[in-house]
């Protein structure tokens, strides 16, 4: 789905943050372009999962240095709901609870936000209705689910498919699945994969942070980085991912670490 | 920190005006002259004034409760007015008389009075400070043979019925409040309903505080005959003072055989301002009497004003088979403090009862609920279901439950159910990070948390009630 010509939908320069004084992210790089997927992988603590919390703008993290470049505009300038607004999209490592709130009246109010900052006409929750109905076969999600209570009650399965349902609907130019996979037996993580896989498109970019290969049996990424002491310190194409998987992380560390030294 | 729970900043209090009308007003404070002043100005028989005067009586003698779970400074009770009346010319024979100024005021806080505008499908008996001004569609009504008037009207028009009933469920000496309340009461709303009518449209009392200096002081009576049956509605507010009015009101209800009476709340008296400064203090005593075999009474509060609510609407299940419902939402933010809750007492037999309480806390606020469920010792086969659930907003709240359970007979059923949840930074973070505000974020997560609750409130009110808490919450994060 690369084409040379492509849109650059993200790009991320030298970017540094801390939370709490400790430094996370110490000079993270990467360009992301519309057609592409590209896999951040790396060991427990080491700055992936930050690093998507930090592009959706969660406010625990300070940015300290470095910029992030959404479409040409400054992400960092931009609240948390104005970058979902304009496009850019977590799927959570761990959806949250919100026991009370229907899961159809959550995604309505999330789909009429978009389309009122797009300047497009709100949905009443009839229209609202037959549209999510179609985007439910996506994860092969039982209507019921939409009167359910967010997550409420959710198998983590649930969540997970509950997510990829959230992305059906907001159809994000920038979608950043943070450990989707983790927690997910075979079948759900098929059900999963198939979701993300039918929404991509060459017009929009996905970054997969993920821990293991086998969510890139079902996701082919493009790029496959290897994220260490919050820095990226090794990019290749999906071969990497099995190379990774074989061997582990450490025979990455070993130069690396000499070279941050430096 | 662009989503963090931070400090409240309220939006400023629609309802704080100031209606400029002459009244006849007393001086301050409290004797047994000022209860025989009341009586008087109000032509009451001698039954009334007697009544007024026992309770003035067993006063003194009471103590201010102090185990609520609410400070204040001690209040003065002789530096506070108990009757203040707007000034009329002579009697009023319809609402052209009524004032003008009272008409709009009423108007203004969207209770239209008049034939042409009045609501359809409720009728409204308007208290402005210590008197009711008006009693909408009260022909129609006494077509059914129903009567919806003010109380002191009731007084002098039904005397056999007052003497009968007032008293009969709050007695005069019950608690300090009460017993105030009885000895210097100036009007409210009377109701009563004649055996096997279902009222043909909702009853509704609203209550306007408009005296800085004066206290309000209302009395509501619903008696509800065999096989009646009655939906209530109650409004209230007051305008922006510095200064703390007291309001402490008594509220009975009666139903007989296979009679039901729903009553309603939405209280949005004046709460103070961000740094605590003014708001009116609540201290009220509501109690139905279910002494009829097979009878319901339902109580929904929706409290989201006053600086200091103290409040436990209850039922007495004396007859077989009898019903005591209560669903309450309290919500405190700044420096408010809400002591609430309710009593059931189970006393005939197979009698069951349900708890509906929902507590929110924002701000710096505290929040209790106080509950009490108990079963005498011939009430065979009594149930009660209590849930109990406090969510706070931020982290300079407090949420408090004190539920008492005294159960003397062994065949009861007594369940109980807590929870307490917070508004997380993750959970508003996730909706932010959907596109939703935090605002509508809070909204949306509250009323899902007060879901139950809304159910049960009259169409009306549930948008009201709806509206109000986001009003209430705008601002409560940053």
């Amino acid at each position: 789905m690369i084409r040379s010509d492509s849109d650059v939908v993200l790009s991320v320069k030298n970017l540094t943050a801390s939370v709490q004084g400790v430094d996370v992210l110490r000079g993270v790089n990467l360009e992301v372009k519309a057609g592409e997927i590209h896999a951040v992988m790396g060991r427990n603590g080491s700055g992936k999962s930050t690093f998507s919390k930090i592009l959706a703008g969660h406010p625990d993290y300070e940015v300290t240095g470095g910029e992030i470049r959404y479409q040409g505009q400054d992400l960092l300038e931009l609240e948390p709901e104005e970058r979902s607004r304009s496009g850019v999209f977590l799927a959570f490592q761990y959806p949250i609870e919100v026991p009370g709130v229907s899961n159809s009246e959550f995604l309505r109010l999330a789909y009429n936000a978009r389309q009122t900052h797009r300047g497009e006409p709100e949905l009443d929750p009839f229209d609202f209705e037959d549209f999510v109905q179609e985007k439910l076969g996506v994860v092969e999600m039982n209507p019921n689910f939409l009167e359910r209570s967010v997550n409420s009650g959710f198998s983590g399965g649930e969540k997970k498919r509950n997510e990829i349902l959230q992305m059906a609907v907001l159809e994000p130019t920038l979608a950043i699945l943070d450990e989707t996979d983790s927690g997910l037996d075979i079948d759900a993580l098929r059900i999963v994969s198939n979701g993300v896989n039918q929404l991509t498109t060459p017009d929009n970019a996905t970054i997969l942070i993920t821990h293991y290969q086998r969510l890139l049996d079902y996701i082919t990424p493009d790029f496959v980085h290897v994220m260490e002491a919050g820095q990226i310190v090794k990019t290749g194409g999906k071969e990497l991912a099995l190379e990774l998987e074989e061997r582990g992380y450490d025979w990455i560390d070993e130069p690396e670490a000499v070279a941050t030294a430096s | 920190m662009t989503a963090s729970v931070k400090t409240l900043v309220n939006q400023p209090y629609k309802y704080g005006f100031v209606s400029q009308i002459e009244s006849d007003t007393i001086p301050k404070g409290l004797s047994e002259d000022v209860v025989r002043l009341i009586s008087a100005k109000k032509n009451e028989p001698k039954f009334m004034l007697d009544f007024r005067l026992r309770a003035y009586r067993q006063w003194v003698k009471l103590q201010e409760p102090t185990w609520p779970n609410v400070h204040y400074p001690a209040i003065d009770y002789q530096d506070i007015i108990y009757y203040s009346a707007p000034k009329t010319q002579g009697k009023l024979n319809s609402l052209d008389d009524v004032d003008p100024t009272l008409l709009e005021t009423f108007e203004k806080l969207g209770i239209p009075l008049s034939e042409q505008k009045r609501l359809s499908n409720v009728a409204v008996d308007a208290v402005f400070d210590s008197v009711s001004i008006a009693t909408t569609f009260k022909e129609d009504l006494a077509k059914e043979g129903v009567i919806f008037c003010s109380i002191s009207e009731a007084v002098k028009e039904h005397p056999e019925l007052i003497e009968k009933y007032l008293g009969s469920v709050v007695p005069i000496g019950d608690n300090f409040f009460a017993a105030l309340n009885s000895a210097v009461f100036s009007d409210g709303s009377f109701v009563y309903i004649p055996k096997g009518v279902k009222c043909p449209m909702d009853l509704s009392t609203y209550f306007r505080i408009n005296n800085g200096d004066s206290g309000q002081f209302e009395r509501t009576l619903i008696v509800a005959e065999e096989r009646s049956s009655v939906t209530y509605l109650e409004g209230c507010t007051a305008p922006m003072f510095d200064t703390n009015q007291l309001h402490a009101a008594v509220v009975e209800l009666v139903a007989l055989d296979d009679a039901e009476i729903k009553y309603s709340t939405v209280q949005n008296w004046y709460a103070g301002d961000e740094n605590g400064v003014g708001g009116i203090y609540n201290f009220v005593t509501k109690r139905g009497l279910c002494a009829g075999n097979n009878s319901k009474i339902s109580w929904t509060q929706v409290e989201t004003g006053s600086a200091i609510t103290w409040k436990y609407p209850s039922c007495v299940l004396a007859g077989d088979n009898s019903v005591g419902e209560f669903y309450s939402v309290a919500l405190t933010n700044n420096l408010q403090q809400a002591d609430t809750g309710t009593k059931m007492i189970h006393v005939g037999n197979n009698t069951s009862s349900t708890i509906i309480s929902k507590g929110i806390s924002a701000g710096k606020s505290n929040n209790s609920y106080r509950g009490l469920v108990k079963v005498a010792p011939n009430a065979k086969g009594a149930r009660n279901y209590t849930q109990c659930d406090s969510m706070l907003i931020g982290d300079r709240c407090e949420a408090h439950t004190f539920p008492y359970i005294d159960v003397q007979n062994s065949s009861a059923k007594v369940e109980h159910e807590a929870s307490t949840s917070k508004i997380s930074e993750d959970q508003l973070f996730y909706f932010l990070q959907r596109g939703i505000s935090a605002e509508d974020a809070v909204s949306m997560i509250v009323n899902g948390f007060c879901k139950e609750v809304f159910n049960e409130l009259p169409m009306e009110f549930a948008a009201e009630a709806d509206r109000l808490l986001s009003l209430k919450l705008e601002g409560t994060v940053g």
